[in-house]
């Protein structure tokens, strides 16, 4: 059982205030990935979950029970650091079973767990190695070994992989989603990265500056974005914003257009541009357009398509998926 | 890296400090081994002369040596000890958040800045001595008897001295090392169910151990020596209670005048101290390697 439920929850250092007032409710089995750009919050409010920080004010619930002043330890957590926080004088072994060993368990109990958690993560032939001995990806699964031998209420991740190379990275995004379909446990997983949110999570917690934005399935939030912030942050690249003019055409403070859902002409559309940078990925050729009076847009584009600085091309975009925003850059 | 003639280089651009310091060390070195095997007793001069192991033999035979050993030893162990108990201790303290930390730190640094035989002078006359010491007032204002601590302690009182000294070194070390734990290791420990007891057991102590070795070895060299506090305070005395190698030393070749003898004390003195580096390095040196 993992239920997660955040009520009005405060924090302040002293005069700062990080975290206004969020309130949260996480499903048991969920796996919700809190994602926003660095210092809103994200990292603050996992470590409020985990205990690991007090709250100002209001109160933090498992499963129903009021854990707001319980100690780290009480609370049934298990996380994943960003640095590992793997303990350096101590082998494989001895760092997977330190938490048993600390919850007073029978030596075979412990070598039981340590092994099922060492063949889940194919630690096998590492287990007698100190941590400077290994990679980065097997330091990382050392430390998820850690977490998930004390069989946790919820495992809470402060940004996992973005200590690991590119490739690796989605590797390891891989075997954590893949653990999560296997122990069905209630994971939090913070992290700036919104492909990373995209890919992993049943829901996304979006927060800006201590408040959630939005709140949603990764799909609902590239759909229905609930703001400009939402829309801006979440796809890959980012969405275009236009101001003025030709956003009252359509009735709206500001409208947005992602980059995949342009019409590109070379001769004929409703905008004009010039080709200022072609990024050709092999899959997709991104576009930088400098448009007459609109400023600069990004569009994506089918690989094959072959476009060089200076090129004048059309933009038109597709009409059923221009965002709208109003003056407060709340979607309309 | 270097290329041939860089390397050549920097061998003649060191050669004159290395040929300075090895002139420094060695010409000493052989001149207190030449009188150790040669009569020379400023008492005596007329008895002169090649001595054989004479001089060894009157010191080492000596039951004086052998106390004199086990005071060193007891000195050494007694102060590492209590400077690395109560050094961990204070840095423990020292790392928690508090207000006025910077003057704090200060505070517990400053008697390494007190030179030996002042420091033993604040003891011997401001605490230590039992008419008008600190330590007296407080035993009388209890209607005790004061105690007459280089009387009836002597050794005890050096090693109280010393220690005071040296506990600020050892704070010191360990409080850098114990800052240096990185904060989400601690953490973890706490998120694993570890109490305080076993973070400091299973985290911070191994954590602090090469600060440790460092501090242990550093010390046990310059405690093997210790002298000034012992001259100003006990003398060596009551008898040879007192009386480390060192001092012993001093009593030979100085207050008794026998230079020969002097000099074989100090040679058994340097073998003793190797004999302690050699035996400590294995006891502890495997916490340097990285």
């Amino acid at each position: 059982m993992g239920s997660i439920t955040l009520e009005h929850v405060n924090k302040s250092f002293g005069e700062v205030e990080i975290i206004p007032d969020i309130s949260l409710d996480i499903q048991n089995g969920e796996f919700v990935v809190f994602v926003g750009p660095s210092g809103c919050g994200k990292s603050t409010l996992l470590r409020l979950i985990a205990g690991l920080e007090d709250t100002t004010s209001g109160t933090i619930k498992l499963d129903g029970q009021d854990v707001t002043d319980a100690a780290p330890a009480k609370r049934g957590l298990a996380m994943v650091f960003q640095s590992y926080a793997l303990y350096p004088h101590m082998s494989v072994r001895d760092n997977i079973a330190f938490p048993l060993k600390m919850a007073k368990l029978p030596q075979a109990e412990i070598d039981k767990k340590v092994d099922y958690a060492a063949r889940t993560l194919n630690l096998g032939s590492y287990l007698d190695r100190r941590p400077r001995a290994l990679s980065g990806g097997q330091r990382q699964r050392v430390a998820i070994g850690r977490a998930i031998v004390r069989e946790p209420k919820a495992f809470l991740f402060d940004e996992p992989l973005s200590n690991l190379d590119a490739a690796l990275r989605v590797n390891m995004r891989l075997e954590i989603t893949e653990l999560h379909q296997q122990l069905k446990t209630t994971m939090i997983y913070v992290t700036h990265d919104q492909v990373e949110a995209m890919t992993m999570a049943d829901r996304i917690v979006v927060l800006n500056a201590g408040n959630v934005e939005q709140f949603g399935s990764p799909l609902d939030l590239y759909k229905k974005p609930a703001n400009r912030f939402v829309a801006g942050f979440i796809g890959s690249p980012k969405m275009n914003f236009v101001d003025g003019p030709e956003a009252t055409k359509h009735n709206a403070h500001s409208i947005g257009v992602r980059p995949e859902h342009f019409k590109l002409s070379t001769t004929e559309g409703a905008w004009r541009g010039t080709v200022k940078v072609a990024e050709q990925l092999g899959s997709d050729t991104f576009l930088h357009v400098e448009t007459d009076g609109l400023g600069l847009f990004t569009v994506r584009t089918d690989g094959d398509q072959t476009f060089k600085h200076g090129d004048v091309v059309w933009l038109t975009p597709d009409p059923s998926r221009i965002y709208k925003f109003d003056a407060a850059g709340l979607a309309i | 890296m270097a290329t041939k003639q860089t390397r050549a280089l920097a061998r003649t651009m060191m050669a004159p400090a290395v040929i300075v310091l090895f002139i420094w060390m060695i010409v000493p070195l052989v001149m207190t081994l030449w009188f150790s095997f040669q009569n020379y007793s400023l008492i005596n001069p007329m008895m002169t002369g090649f001595a054989g192991w004479a001089n060894y033999v009157y010191v080492i035979g000596d039951p004086s040596f052998t106390q004199a050993l086990v005071n060193t030893l007891i000195l050494v162990g007694g102060v590492l000890v209590i400077t690395i108990v109560g050094g961990t201790f204070l840095a423990l303290l020292l790392d928690q958040p508090i207000w006025g930390q910077g003057i704090l730190r200060i505070l517990v640094i400053s008697p390494f800045f007190v030179m030996p035989p002042v420091a033993a002078l604040i003891w011997k006359n401001g605490f230590m001595h039992p008419g008008y010491g600190m330590l007296g007032h407080l035993w009388k204002f209890f209607g005790l008897q004061p105690v007459d601590w280089f009387n009836q302690y002597p050794l005890f009182s050096v090693i109280v001295i010393v220690a005071w000294q040296w506990l600020p070194f050892a704070t010191l070390i360990l409080l850098t090392a114990l800052q240096s734990l990185s904060e989400e290791q601690r953490e973890a420990a706490e998120m694993d169910g570890a109490n305080a007891a076993n973070r400091f057991r299973y985290i911070i102590l191994p954590h602090m151990a090469r600060a440790i070795t460092i501090v242990i070895l550093i010390q046990t060299i310059f405690l093997l020596g210790i002298f000034a506090e012992i001259r100003v305070t006990t003398g060596g005395g009551p008898g040879y209670a007192s009386t480390n190698i060192a001092f012993l030393v001093f009593r030979t070749g100085i207050l008794s005048n026998d230079i020969g003898a002097g000099s074989a004390g100090g040679v058994v003195a340097v073998i003793i101290a190797n004999i302690v580096a050699i035996f400590l390095m294995r006891a502890v040196g495997k916490n340097l390697d990285a």
